[in-house]
């Protein structure tokens, strides 16, 4: 008797194991190989001139050097920080008060459906689709441009948005937001409405005021969420490039101001140095990873 | 999912942990040799540390081999696929034929298949699939081994000074059989020792096109020997410019339309055993344009954008434009009610120096099975008069040949977009003065990152050392060989 039940266990066990057998074996080829590669290249001599390869060599940390060795890296680091919290301010502020608008029971929003809908849209162009888009509206030529000369006659002669440092960078910022808030607000509407409805209708009897309410329950229940968003955002944050790469044809220009981290490491991925690139991803990786322990314990730390 | 999340960053976190302390070692060491030694000790070491500077060398040999069933022939368009299956004798094929066992277009030469294996340029496509399938080319099954490939200006050294080329000689063409061609087409393929690698049916020689309205109201004329007297070397057309400026057009419609022009007649290599250094005439390049953009004589857009298009049409108010025939028959909106090209009023003259734009050549592979072939394709292609002929008559392409062009350029041929205009002469003469014998497999890249660096100068936003130093860096990162020297 006992002896049978035995084996059916150990035959669902293994079942489990076959059906996580496709994850593994692609994630071990398409991402624990690849991972474990790109650690290993970066401690050697490795790229291509030509027709023809240099090494790998051995040089242990010189391509470490290499990158920390020049101011660059903190410059594009910079460049990619500032354009991620340029986008992630305005989009968190508005996703959370969207969020709380559409799940608020007392407004009732009409059409909210439409709206939700409207604001996920920007989500579902292809980002090099969307800065193409911005690249021609915003060029010297382009409808903006006119608007602003022709139109409303603000200015005398064309404003070079893709020439001003600021302008750029606001733009690659603006984008983010645009392309992003949408997916936050139905991530904060999800977590506000998971949050007890018998709370919200305690603190209206009690007379709290919308305000109060927010601030004191919506935002304290929501923090789990909250740091997911951030999380996830702050990845894709450091790991931005379609935007930028696009809107500046791959050059960060003007003089590399709008520069990020992931173009520079195509850049060296363009001309095949593997070693340097290498050593720009796990450098990359260190950051991404140390970032999100911090966002994680600064919004966990008071519990 | 909390708790998942948990231990998600939990094992990032260590992980993370881990490798930081590896991460901090590096710039440790660093540091440790910089503190070392002071500033000119380090300098000192530095310069004694520069591996000495190597001019890349290659040992030629030649495989060929006569015994293959199967013509393997690598392109990134139809382009050249088109030219063989319209005018090569003895060439047979059904339209969308596709290879069984590839899929690729076949066609069949005197009774020998041939397979179009086609990868598209996008990005550096092409060359990679191109690269892969070289490396393997002498273990390659005889059906798949690579016959002919085709390469651009750009790149074309990259495969010219490598072993992965024949030399026309070995496949018995011999200069005489070349003698016609021009002479910056045969720069282009020429080895690092000398021997030719690889013909062209077409030239692309370019000329200075101008608008001849502006002409008219700015120059009194719009006739040739007018126009080119007004910009027969730079100063003059500087001088030109500010003529230009007064009547409200734009000289060129941006600074990197001229920067081909200077840029195809240097005197110097960009790489110099291994240090980058620009050219006179370079310089004289980035002085000139910076001038024309500080004087409100050109702008600083890029090629192929809104802006630059601009000056097609006559509102544009642009001056000139410099490009071959290519540029002026399909690029130029000539196709478009309101253009100039459409009402004719382009002219041409050939502008401070001569120059060339794009052409594609057809390189022999080293290792080919079918080497006999292979020497009638090129040689029927790119040299056969008859052949080359009825290219410029049903393709509108310009013939890499002096002698069926002259015969044109003699004719009563008249140019639409040029108002009636012939120009074929005007074409060739400046390319007949073009000498591509300073050319390196680092120009690409130069040419582009200066361009691109020199941009930030030109508007102001950096001086021209700042500029230089941006150019340098972003040349190194392209090209780590040259780090050591820089």
């Amino acid at each position: 008797m006992s002896k049978t039940r035995k084996g059916k266990v150990v035959s669902y066990n293994k079942w489990g194991y076959i059906f996580l057998m496709p994850f593994i074996i692609v994630f071990i080829i398409f991402q624990l190989i690849p991972l474990v590669n790109t650690i290993r290249y970066s401690f050697y001599q490795y790229f291509r001139a030509g027709l023809d390869w240099i090494g790998p060599n051995w040089v242990g940390f010189e391509n470490y050097a290499k990158v920390f060795g020049n101011a660059d890296i903190w410059t594009y680091a910079w460049n990619t920080i500032l354009m991620w919290i340029m986008g992630f301010v305005p989009q968190i502020i508005v996703s959370l008060v969207l969020g709380s608008w559409f799940s608020d029971q007392r407004l009732r929003l009409k059409f909210s459906g439409f709206f939700k809908t409207v604001i996920y849209l920007p989500n579902l162009i292809m980002a090099s689709a969307f800065a193409m888009l911005f690249f021609t509206l915003f060029s010297a030529k382009g409808p903006i441009n006119s608007i602003l000369v022709d139109g409303l006659g603000i200015l005398k002669e064309p404003f070079i948005f893709f020439d001003s440092m600021w302008a750029t960078r606001i733009l690659v910022a603006f984008m983010n937001f645009l392309m992003w808030f949408g997916n936050t607000t139905i991530l904060l509407m999800a977590g506000i409405m998971g949050i007890d409805g018998s709370l919200f209708e305690a603190a209206e009897v009690d007379g709290a005021t919308p305000t109060q309410v927010f601030f004191r329950i919506t935002l304290p229940l929501l923090r789990p969420i909250l740091v997911y968003v951030m999380i996830t955002s702050l990845i894709g944050g450091l790991q931005m490039f379609d935007v930028p790469q696009i809107l500046t044809n791959g050059d960060g220009t003007p003089y590399r101001s709008s520069m990020t981290m992931i173009m520079y490491l195509n850049k060296h991925l363009f001309s095949r140095n593997y070693g340097l690139a290498g050593a720009l991803s796990v450098f990359l990786f260190i950051i991404t990873g140390a970032l999100s322990v911090v966002v994680y314990k600064f919004n966990t730390s008071e519990d | 999912m909390k708790k998942k999340l948990l231990s998600v960053l939990l094992s990032t976190a260590m992980v993370a942990a881990l490798l930081v302390g590896c991460g901090e070692d590096a710039p440790a060491t660093d540091g440790g040799t910089t503190d070392g030694g002071d500033v000119t000790s380090e300098d000192g070491g530095a310069a004694a540390d520069v591996p000495e500077w190597v001019e890349p060398t290659y040992e030629y040999s030649a495989t060929t081999s006569d015994d293959g069933t199967v013509l393997n022939i690598y392109c990134w368009n139809d382009e050249f696929q088109r030219r063989v299956q319209d005018h090569l004798p003895g060439y047979t094929y059904t339209e969308g034929a596709t290879d069984e066992a590839t899929g690729n277009p076949v066609g069949d030469y005197n009774g020998t298949k041939v397979v179009w294996w086609i990868t598209p340029n996008e990005g550096t496509a092409y060359q990679d699939n191109l690269d892969s399938n070289l490396a393997k080319q002498a273990d390659a099954d005889a059906d798949s081994k690579i016959d002919i490939f085709l390469v651009e200006a750009d790149y074309a050294l990259k495969y010219v000074d490598s072993n992965a080329s024949l030399a026309l000689e070995d496949l018995g063409i011999t200069d005489a059989d070349l003698a016609n061609q021009y002479q910056y087409t045969k720069d282009v393929v020429t080895d690092m020792n000398g021997k030719i690698k690889g013909s062209s049916w077409q030239g692309c020689p370019g000329v200075l096109i101008y608008n001849r309205a502006a002409a008219t109201e700015v120059l009194g004329a719009d006739d040739y020997d007018t126009v080119q007297a007004a910009v027969k070397d730079w100063d003059t057309f500087n001088a030109t410019a500010a003529k230009m400026k007064e009547a409200g057009y734009l000289m060129t419609s941006t600074v990197y339309d001229t920067y081909r022009v200077y840029s195809n007649n240097v005197t110097s290599k960009w790489v110099q055993n291994g240090v980058i250094t620009v050219d006179a005439n370079i310089a004289k390049w980035c002085e000139d344009a910076k001038a024309m953009v500080d004087n409100g004589y050109s702008t600083t857009f890029d090629l192929w954008s809104e802006e630059w298009s601009a000056g097609f049409y006559p509102a544009g108010k642009v001056f000139c434009y410099f490009g071959p025939a290519w540029l002026v028959n399909f690029s130029m909106a000539a196709d478009k009610e309101g253009s100039i090209g459409y009402e004719g009023g382009w002219g041409a003259c050939e502008g401070p120096q001569g120059f060339y734009w794009g052409g594609t050549w057809a390189c022999a592979a080293n290792g080919t099975d079918n080497a006999t072939l292979v020497k009638e394709i090129i040689l029927t292609m790119t040299t056969d008069e008859a052949v080359l002929k009825e290219i410029v008559m049903d393709d509108d392409d310009f013939a890499n040949n002096t002698v069926v062009m002259d015969e044109i350029a003699n004719s009563d041929y008249a140019s639409a977009v040029f108002g009636g205009q012939n120009p074929i002469g005007v074409y060739a003469g400046g390319v007949s003065k073009v000498d591509l014998s300073n050319i390196s497999k680092w120009d690409q890249g130069c040419n582009e990152i200066f361009q691109a660096t020199m941009k930030d100068y030109f508007t102001g936003a950096k001086t021209y050392d700042e500029a230089y130093a941006e150019f340098i860096k972003q040349v190194i990162e392209k090209y780590p060989e040259l780090e050591a020297y820089n």
